[in-house]
């Protein structure tokens, strides 16, 4: 039987910075998750903002959890190599009721001690913003709203966590925990049990039924869908910041921001749904973003879209972001409500967690070793012709591009497929290394992947997954 | 023998004229519809002894992730083209290959041919 | 790093880099070089072993592989010079030069007298249409599809559906057919085909596969592998009629739903493009709003025939050549096409005049099918080249023929006329 001190159920951007916080410590870590990648769900189907806080409820975890997060990324990032810029948001007022909400939102800020925010003329954001609704009457500055890379912030925590001696046991799922006089005892998985004295649920969409194993599920985990829209890099109505909807009673609108990488992101919707399987788009949800969004940008170019899709935020009915430890139940640590601002408080939850558990008695030492950074993948496309060329004459496999709408190479697949918890699935390579991101979505590039994995893995390519269990590529070969 | 009537679209040019055949058997009684010559001639053949290029692909010796293309050297009876595919998967070719070496002669006594299309080293 | 020197450097080697190449030699360029991305010339013909090439170049049905293995035949003969996977990265023009990327060379810097763009075209995806549904593995290109059944020995599923009558879809039906698929069948948006009617017939009819016209894919079924997509009838506006969707099983989905010219080095070098064709602007020599920069075949505008892919290219390369040469006819002024009723989009936008008389063929695309018109090109007024058309239609190109000498005015209209 496996033994360690933590266990950490789900490997998205909380379990991995759980996971790597804890790793600074002397302790045995295992994350466990049912998927073959890391950051396979919620972490990867979002708006990919790293939020200040400014509207959060105040004086919740969430405001509390959220506000600490967003100062921790400039070194964070930094450490961990991942893309990540300052952008800032706007929050234009279109209407003059919505004018007339800006103090309200500015206190709010202030109360979440967010006490950056400033307020803007129309003529001043439409010098920042050309493209915005000239009916612009004024509006608020979030300057430390940023974007970020999601795959590359929970695959960089994973990675480090691992450097640092963390395990992961993916394509692993729960299927129960043992307990024994009100203390945790093991973790019943699909790749065995684990004897272990910690656990802690991150387990997101799912952490309802997790909880259910140990009779805390006194909450639903209610999906709430997000439907994006993903726009080419040449579209030609862009804008440089998020450009954040004032949200009314009955939605909190959709927004439009550029990606890490250049590309426009516009959405989401919100519809709460039963299912947490059902990650598909609908006409409706799509349609519905285009009309509210040509209220803040009115020539968004939706036709321009390269891809659109949909994620599950994992609300929770009743509401709210928790963290629940019980005194019935040593060791076990619920986190549910884990919503829209989950990747954004993973860092700061990583930390609220390790000290949690050291005021419940688990021991802290320090690991004199720990490793801080990680290098993430050389991009090519991002050097200069001196670097690229020292890059071929070290490995000429950086001059074989595959992907020619990012311009990746083979060497970077291959890296992405070799370093520490590396892709086995087409999806895990293209969230690597954006190969098949681009705008025709691996038409190209899609044959040759599957191509180089089969060869990496030494399978065959009717074994290469798109990304989960079950999502087979091809079904064979044409001739024996 | 009754007589069989059978619409029939020509393939010959791209104006794709809609023509009834009517015959008995193999034997043509009348066509209507077409608007040339060459499309008269498609009517009769088309009616009696449909007939297809096949183009497909041949294993190569020792190749795994690649593929010989090969094409039936003339038009094949329509009715032969699956039997000709089940005996074309199952050949495998020797390199060399040149564009047009015969890959597989005679194709389920049809007296046509197989042959590259494609020249490999 | 590596530097090379040539009087035209032709980026793509497929059918029309290949023809360009060729044009280019036999116009009397020395030093001609072909950069292609791939690992062996003839672009996307490689994975088209289908018949239906070279009636018009070569009076005679060639495949795919037949076809370009003659211009490549012809290319060797002529001592065009050719690297193969190397990838362009940018186009100088402001230094004539282009830089490439291969594993052999690193990076390399081709000087060249003047420039030709070929690098083709790619396929419109399932999220350009905005399909809505799920995003599971099964869903293609047809193009991707092809490559991968025909050049890597790989069979993409076992029931199928396809959106899209273009002659890829059909031909692509028929292709997963013959492999042992069950295809399902043929999704249309369109009230008519896409495609070609010999194509329909070879490979729809003789296969017993369903053409359904006027209908589209509503959704996709399927978490991990498409099970199923939801099928509908449009209405005039081709919007779905929601009632009337039906749920059709498949383990494959193939999206034939056009082509678009790949030109991302063509707007980073700051070359115009045209709105309409997505490729760039050109005249009658298919030079570029960049003088040393030339471009042919699907980059430019999406062709119907490789036969005209290669007459456009072979005449790129040879004026290509003249440029590099400086023999290029001076111009004594432009002349715009304007496209007139019925016309979708002019193939060259411009034409320049100069010394003499020169017959221009101008190619276009239509806007929707009609039967008995005539074609009309027009100086103001004046009729100045007309020709009967029994039939045109949006998935083939025509072209009207027109004497330099006889353009009079600063536009001309190309316009589609009903006949009396």
């Amino acid at each position: 039987m496996l033994k360690t001190d933590v266990v950490v159920i789900g490997a998205g951007a909380v379990g991995c910075a759980i996971a790597r916080e804890l790793s600074k410590y002397e302790i045995n870590v295992i994350v466990v998750d049912k998927n073959d990648d890391v950051g396979g769900d919620a972490s990867k189907s979002n708006s990919a903002i790293i939020h200040t806080g400014y509207d959060a409820a105040p004086g919740t975890l969430e405001s509390q959890l959220v506000v600490a997060a967003n100062p921790m990324y400039d070194e964070v990032v930094k450490d961990l190599d991942v893309p990540f810029a300052r952008i800032g948001a706007i929050l234009p007022a279109i209407t003059q009721e919505q004018y007339d909400q800006l103090p309200a939102i500015k206190e709010k800020a202030f109360r979440n001690h967010v006490y950056d925010v400033e307020f803007k003329t129309g003529e001043e954001l439409l010098a920042m913003e050309p493209n915005l609704n000239p009916e612009v009457k004024g509006g608020l500055w979030i300057p430390r709203e940023s974007i970020i890379d999601p795959f590359i912030l929970v695959q960089a925590l994973a990675e480090n966590a691992n450097a640092n001696g963390v395990e992961f046991l993916l394509n692993t799922k729960v299927t129960g925990i043992k307990t024994e006089n009100g203390k945790v005892k093991s973790v019943e998985t699909t790749s065995g049990e684990i004897e272990t004295t910690y656990v802690i649920n991150a387990a997101g969409l799912y952490c309802d039924e997790i909880a259910e194993m140990v009779g805390k599920a006194d909450y639903k985990v209610v999906a709430r869908k997000g439907q994006f829209y993903i726009l080419d890099k040449n579209t030609s109505c862009q804008v440089e910041h998020i450009v954040l909807p004032i949200p009314t009673k009955v939605t909190k609108g959709k927004l439009m921001c550029p990606t890490i990488h250049g590309n426009m992101l516009v959405g989401p919707t919100a519809e709460d749904q039963e299912s947490k399987e059902d990650k598909s788009t609908s006409t409706e949800g799509l349609n519905s973003i285009a009309a509210d969004v040509r209220n803040l940008v009115p020539n968004v170019n939706l036709r321009e879209t390269i891809t659109q899709y949909s994620g599950l935020r994992p609300n929770r009915n009743p509401e709210g972001l928790h963290f629940d430890m019980y005194d019935d139940l040593q060791g076990y640590v619920n986190l549910s409500g884990v919503r829209s601002t989950g990747l954004t408080l993973s860092l700061s939850m990583g930390k609220y967690v390790v000290q949690q558990l050291q005021y419940h008695g688990l021991e802290m030492t320090f690991k004199k070793n720990f490793i801080k950074e990680r290098k993430g993948v050389v991009k090519f496309s991002e050097c200069t012709l001196e670097e690229q060329e020292k890059l071929i004459q070290e490995n000429p496999l950086y001059g074989n591009i595959i992907c020619r709408c990012e311009t990746i190479t083979e060497a970077e697949i291959l890296d992405a497929i070799h370093r520490p918890l590396g892709a086995k699935s087409m999806d895990a390579v293209k969230r690597r290394v954006r190969a098949g991101m681009g705008r025709c979505q691996g038409g190209f590039c899609g044959p040759k992947v599957l191509e180089i994995l089969a060869r990496e893995w030494q399978c065959d390519a009717s074994e290469i997954n798109k990304n989960v269990a079950g999502s087979y590529m091809v079904t064979g070969v044409t001739r024996r | 023998m009754s007589t069989i009537k059978k619409e029939i679209i020509c393939t010959v040019c791209p104006r794709g004229c809609h023509m009834e055949v009517e015959g008995q058997g193999d034997q043509v009684i009348s066509v209507t519809g077409y608007t040339c010559n060459r499309g008269l001639e498609y009517a009769n053949t088309e009616f009696a002894h449909p007939v297809r290029i096949l183009t497909t692909t041949v294993k190569m010796a020792g190749v795994s992730n690649d593929l010989l293309p090969v094409r039936s050297a003339s038009p094949l009876p329509k009715e032969k083209l699956f039997d000709c595919m089940e005996v074309i998967r199952q050949t495998e070719v020797k390199l060399p290959v040149a564009c047009h070496d015969v890959i597989i002669s005679n194709i389920c006594g049809t007296g046509v041919d197989i042959v590259a299309t494609k020249s490999v080293e | 790093m590596f530097e090379i020197n040539c009087d035209v450097v032709i980026i793509g080697g497929g059918p029309a880099g290949l023809a360009a190449a060729i044009g280019a030699k036999e116009e009397g360029a020395e030093k001609v070089l072909i950069i292609e991305r791939d690992n062996a010339l003839g672009g996307i013909l490689q994975q088209c072993i289908h018949p239906g090439f070279g009636l018009t170049r070569f009076k005679e049905e060639l495949t795919g592989p037949e076809f370009y293995g003659k211009f490549v035949d012809r290319a060797k003969e002529l001592g065009v010079e050719y690297m193969l996977n190397s990838m362009v990265l940018s186009v100088d023009h402001e230094n004539s030069q282009v830089i490439c990327v291969s594993s052999e060379k690193g990076m390399t810097c081709v000087h060249a007298g003047s420039i030709v763009l070929a690098m083709g075209c790619r396929e419109r995806t399932r999220a350009n249409i905005v399909t809505p549904g799920t995003r599971p593995a099964g869903l293609y290109t047809a193009g991707a599809a092809q490559r991968l059944v025909n050049r890597q020995n790989i069979m993409v599923g076992k029931k199928v559906v396809i959106l899209g009558s273009g002659d890829i879809g059909m031909i692509m039906a028929r292709r997963m057919s013959l492999e042992g698929a069950k295809v399902v069948c043929v999704v249309e948006l369109m009230s008519y085909l896409a495609g070609l009617t010999r194509n329909r017939v070879q490979c729809l009819d003789d296969f017993g596969i369903p053409l359904k016209l006027a209908h589209t894919i509503t959704r996709i079924e399927g978490n991990e592998r498409v099970t199923g997509v939801w099928v509908a009838p449009v209405d005039e506006n081709k919007v779905p009629i929601k009632e009337q969707e039906e749920f059709i099983e498949c383990d494959t989905v193939l999206f034939s739903v056009g082509l678009l010219p790949e030109n991302e080095l063509t707007r980073k070098a700051g070359i115009a493009i045209n709105p309409i064709t997505n490729g760039p602007e050109v005249n009658q020599y298919m030079q570029t709003s960049v003088p040393g920069v030339f471009a042919c075949g699907n980059v430019v505008h999406v062709n119907d025939l490789a036969d005209n892919v290669s007459e456009e290219s072979a005449r790129a390369g040879k004026y290509a050549a003249q440029y590099a040469m400086k023999k290029l006819p001076t111009s004594t002024g432009t002349v715009t096409c304007v496209t007139g009723r019925n016309v979708r989009y002019l193939c060259p936008q411009k034409i320049q005049k100069a010394e003499g008389s020169e017959k221009v063929s101008l190619y276009f695309r239509v806007l929707n099918p009609e039967l008995g018109v005539k074609l009309v090109a027009k100086c103001g007024d004046e009729i100045i080249a007309q020709k009967k058309a029994f039939r045109v239609n949006p998935g083939e190109m025509d072209h009207i023929a027109v004497d330099t000498a006889k353009l009079t005015t600063d536009a001309i209209t190309v316009e589609v006329v009903k006949e009396d």
